[in-house]
């Protein structure tokens, strides 16, 4: 790494927006890109027409050319995608802060859309994805259809070696419930019990309904500008100290993974700590994708928070609730507030880094953390500070 | 809503690419034939054009024992796949071959609650119709 260009402090987010979060919405997957991403531009205090870069959502079905056609572009000098899955928003982030470092771009827009579930549930929509061909021509015809289900035989396999019980997953199931009732966006703000947690009906052992994230209907869009304007914006910046993604080991196939417990955010973790100059001690809040309780626990791992099998005694004792040692999902996550593949995490850690975040904020909220994860198994991460 | 069992469709079908149709064949005659690269010998499952050890595109199929030992399972509750409607709860597997490569597969004549990792299986087959056979796994000493 010695001598490699860094991005640490050469872009920022500069807007944050979304729609509303639903389960069933009527509306396209077009119209929520956009309607979010009118709400972050606003955010930012610049005009649809000051966009000159643009990254959809690797997985969407949206293109570059809607948001020329729809803002009226005159000039988009920059447009890619990060197909990963879940971990696409968060490694869009480094890749708008690379165009925006070189001078390729000055205001890179990063959106996501997601409509209705009906007619595309997920086992349908993973099934045309050409990662999944694998995994398509291997497993799904015997019966592993869907992210619940790949991802429980590494959850089983995390619990097997290291002893991470049910208990330790309703925990974060129960810290992200609880952060949702204090915020008005999320979906599922009715208090989860111990008990109604256990209550569940069962999805694919080990994991219960509350260990599995929404569908959600809405959009999420950032915006990512040049260090150069960070001062002329409208809202106080909020800095990418440190970013990267991160592939794992037979990153189509998760039966064949050396490791079934080390996620592509392994090998990115170190990277984006380095290059943002702060140590674990430092992140005041992290806003930690979950897709399902346990995919959290591993990646505190991965991370670095704690050692490899410490995942599941990490996640105890409050320490990841608000007023903890290291709050998380303050919006409540993937499994209260909505899923939004983690574009929602991105959104939630810039407004607690402004300190617009209200009855969940984190007091003193400087330096704070956001992954993704997705695809069985890639990952990306931003340390970001105010 | 209610569903009659006829109405249900089937589970997917693999769609093979002609380079996998080896592991399928092997299937079909109940015999377990993996990808091998045929430069440096290195066992590799799922199939792939490229070996990521010496980079030879060669390849040889050959046939492995259909044993190994149980690295991680889950019990499927929720139908994902409305084919899969009529089997739930099922338990599919995960499985160090004896040779290397892992396989998953659905596990036969056992309760997950009598799982242990390490646990010895072998692979069975089932034939599903005249075109497709599929994997199985059954306990050491249940078969």
């Amino acid at each position: 790494m010695a001598g490699a260009f860094s991005l640490a402090d050469k872009a920022v987010v500069s807007g944050v927006g979304e729609t509303v979060f639903a389960r069933e919405t009527n509306r396209s997957q077009l119209a929520l890109t956009l309607e979010a991403s009118l709400a972050a531009i606003a955010d930012a205090g610049l005009d649809p027409k000051d966009i000159d870069g643009v990254i959809p959502y690797g997985a969407g079905g949206i293109v570059a050319e809607d948001f020329i056609t729809n803002f009226g572009l005159p000039d988009l000098r920059y447009s890619a995608t990060t197909p990963m899955g879940g971990a696409s928003p968060v490694a869009a982030l480094q890749s708008a802060a690379m165009a925006v470092a070189t001078g390729v771009a000055r205001h890179v827009l990063v959106a996501l859309g997601r409509g209705s579930i009906a007619g595309g549930r997920i086992t349908k929509r993973l099934a045309e994805m050409p990662q999944m061909r694998i995994v398509g021509e291997f497993e799904m015809p015997l019966g592993t259809n869907a992210p619940a289900q790949f991802y429980a035989h590494m959850a089983r396999r995390h619990m097997l070696l290291y002893g991470t019980t049910r208990e330790q997953m309703a925990e974060v199931a129960m810290t992200c419930r609880r952060h949702a009732q204090m915020n008005e966006r999320a979906m599922m703000r009715k208090p989860m019990t111990r008990e109604d947690y256990f209550a569940a009906r069962m999805i694919a052992e080990p994991f219960g309904l509350f260990d599995c994230s929404l569908e959600s209907a809405g959009g999420c869009a950032v915006v990512v500008s040049s260090a150069a304007c960070a001062r002329d914006l409208r809202q106080a910046p909020v800095w990418i100290g440190g970013v990267a993604e991160g592939h794992p080991d037979s990153p189509s196939a998760i039966t064949q993974r050396p490791d079934m417990t080390r996620f592509g955010i392994a090998k990115a973790a170190p990277k984006a700590f380095a290059m943002a100059g702060v140590s674990h001690a430092d992140i005041d809040v992290a806003e930690i994708y979950d897709c399902f309780t346990w995919v959290v626990i591993n990646q505190l791992e991965d991370l670095g928070f704690c050692a490899k099998g410490e995942g599941g005694a990490f996640v105890e004792g409050g320490r990841i609730g608000l007023g903890g040692e290291l709050p998380i999902n303050t919006h409540g996550g993937l499994l209260s507030e909505a899923h939004i593949a983690g574009m929602n995490h991105i959104v939630e850690l810039v407004r607690q880094l402004r300190g617009q975040c209200g009855e969940r904020q984190v007091a003193d909220a400087e330096v704070g953390l956001v992954t993704g994860f997705g695809d069985l198994g890639d990952g990306a991460l931003a340390i970001m500070h105010r | 809503m209610t569903e009659h069992a006829s109405q249900l469709p089937e589970p997917p079908r693999p769609e093979p690419p002609l380079e996998h149709r080896p592991y399928w064949d092997g299937l079909r005659e109940h015999r377990l034939v993996l990808q091998r690269c045929a430069r440096c010998g290195k066992l590799r499952h799922y199939p792939r054009p490229l070996c990521d050890a010496c980079y030879s595109m060669d390849v040889e199929w050959s046939e492995v024992e259909a044993r190994g030992t149980l690295h991680s399972w889950t019990v499927t509750h929720h139908p994902f796949h409305p084919g899969f409607k009529r089997q739930v709860p099922y338990c599919t597997v995960t499985v160090d071959l004896a040779e290397g490569v892992r396989l998953q597969a659905p596990l036969r004549d056992a309760s997950a609650a009598a799982l242990e990792p390490g646990m010895a299986v072998t692979i069975d087959y089932e034939d599903i119709d005249a075109e497709l056979t599929l994997p199985c796994v059954r306990l050491v000493g249940r078969a």
